[in-house]
């Protein structure tokens, strides 16, 4: 039996890196991914709207977990070996996406219909009413469920310790597994886990109260 | 004063007499599903008119306004505003008609994100194309115009109802249109807020601004308006010159209407 000393609470913090690494693969995909569904659904091309919705109910009826699951076993017997880390970007930017265009589609159309009126009164075209008129505003509306899942997806990361992929969780696992007290070691990854999401928490009512000034 | 030496461009002055159609609405029909809200409606607008639309509510007032800047298609009928067919949505360039036609709503629908001024510059940089220290310049103008001078950088939150109204007049008028639609402008307003907004709406009209106005202000629009239309049911009920159509209504329908509302 090893004693729990600094060295594993800096074994852990080295691997809350890679978590925040995962979170941040996952958000800069997933907002790409997202932002791109959210405007497929509002779009009015029908085709658009069906596929992004139908991709959407897809990914949210889906465990992340089986996400993670066929991307790293299931891709690997069609010949596609990916490292763990590509699979579990892969599988969160799939999953954040999914979660972050139907929030940003709500956003979207939580504006007035009447600032799609009086913007096309004035003779703004389509584009311009999105980048001038209408996604500002839903971004202000954005910010709440945006940053509320962003803390959700800072979290799922652990899942990928399932696949082997040594984060946080996954290192709180090993450090238990030589020391063996476990009370003690997840209360520190526990710890670890909500500095990383606090701060992201409050960004959102800075970031609120910011918006809010200029509105 | 001050007012007197805005741009001449910025509220185009009505040409000499020569009566010149602005806008021409002809037998136009307007179904909702199976309601027909409008019923060959026909009616003219000349150069420089104050037009006032009354009526209950219902009777298809803001319909009509609206079927006029093509935010509603029609089923049958004609409408030509400034030259430009907006019955036909296929073939209408509707920057064009844009360009031609200014519109204020009820509820203002200013721009809430933005200042004053970038709610007025929004359109004239972007859809006018022009540089922004002109567009500023007009801006400041149109401002002064309806008396908001002061409020240019606050933000539409920080202005109280009237206004919020008088920038959104003031937003419309800064791309120079031919003809301005008011659409029960100040019906979310009090009293005392109305009578700032009609007081911009009487001097825009004292400098030969055409215009179209649904409005249940009957003391404003039987002192201002020109011409003045009652729907009923969809249809023209009564048209004429103001004073000759409240002096004489020719239906019982009106005569009611008026003894109701005055």
């Amino acid at each position: 039996m090893v004693q729990f000393t600094s060295v594993h609470v800096f074994y852990l913090l080295d691997a809350a890196t890679w978590t925040i690494l995962l979170s941040l693969l996952a958000f800069a995909g997933g907002a790409v991914l997202g932002i791109t569904l959210a405007l497929a659904r509002v779009s009015r091309l029908r085709v658009l709207q069906l596929l992004a919705a139908a991709y959407i109910q897809l990914v949210q009826g889906t465990p992340l977990l089986i996400l993670l699951f066929l991307s790293y076993f299931g891709l690997s017997i069609l010949g596609y070996r990916l490292h763990p880390v590509v699979a579990a970007g892969m599988s969160l930017t799939l999953y954040a996406g999914a979660f972050l265009g139907e929030i940003w589609r709500g956003c979207i159309q939580a504006v007035p219909r009447t600032q799609w009126e009086t913007s096309d009164c004035l003779g703004l075209n389509r584009f311009q009413q999105y980048v001038y008129v209408i996604l500002p505003q839903a971004t202000r509306i954005a910010i709440p469920p945006t940053v509320g899942f962003m803390v959700q997806i800072v979290k799922s990361t652990s899942l990928a310790s399932i696949i082997g992929f040594v984060e946080l969780s996954r290192a709180g696992q090993i450090v238990n597994n030589s020391t063996f007290e476990p009370f003690f070691v997840f209360t520190c990854v526990a710890a670890i886990y909500f500095a990383m999401c606090y701060p992201l928490s409050l960004s959102s009512r800075y970031l609120e109260r910011r918006l809010n000034v200029a509105r | 004063m001050s007012r007197a030496k805005l741009r001449k461009d910025i509220v185009p002055v009505a040409p000499d007499a020569a009566a010149e159609t602005v806008v021409r609405v002809s037998n136009v029909i307007k179904d909702f599903g199976t309601v027909r809200v409008l019923d060959s409606v026909s009616f003219d607008v000349m150069r420089g008119q104050m037009v006032a639309i009354i009526g209950r509510s219902g009777s298809g007032k803001s319909t009509l306004l609206r079927c006029m800047n093509g935010l509603e298609t029609i089923q049958s009928g004609e409408i030509d505003v400034c030259g430009h067919r907006v019955s036909l949505p296929g073939k209408l360039d509707k920057g064009q008609l844009r360009q031609a036609v200014g519109i204020v709503f009820q509820s203002y629908n200013l721009f809430p994100h933005l200042t004053v001024e970038r709610n007025i510059t929004l359109a004239l940089t972007l859809v006018q194309k022009r540089p922004k220290a002109e567009a500023r310049r007009i801006a400041a103008d149109v401002l002064n115009l309806v008396g908001l001078s002061e409020k240019i950088d606050a933000y539409p939150e920080q202005l109280s109802g009237g206004q919020q109204q008088r920038v959104a007049i003031a937003r419309s008028l800064a791309l120079s249109p031919q003809v301005m639609l008011f659409d029960e402008v100040t019906s979310a307003l009090d009293p005392e807020l109305t009578a700032e907004v009609l007081k911009v709406m009487e001097d825009l009209q004292q400098r030969g601004m055409t215009m179209v106005l649904v409005t249940h202000e009957m003391g404003f629009a039987r002192r201002v308006a020109d011409i003045t239309i009652f729907m009923h049911k969809g249809k023209v009920w009564e048209i004429g010159p103001t004073a000759a159509v409240f002096a004489n209504p020719a239906t019982t329908e009106f005569a009611q209407f008026i003894a109701s509302v005055l």
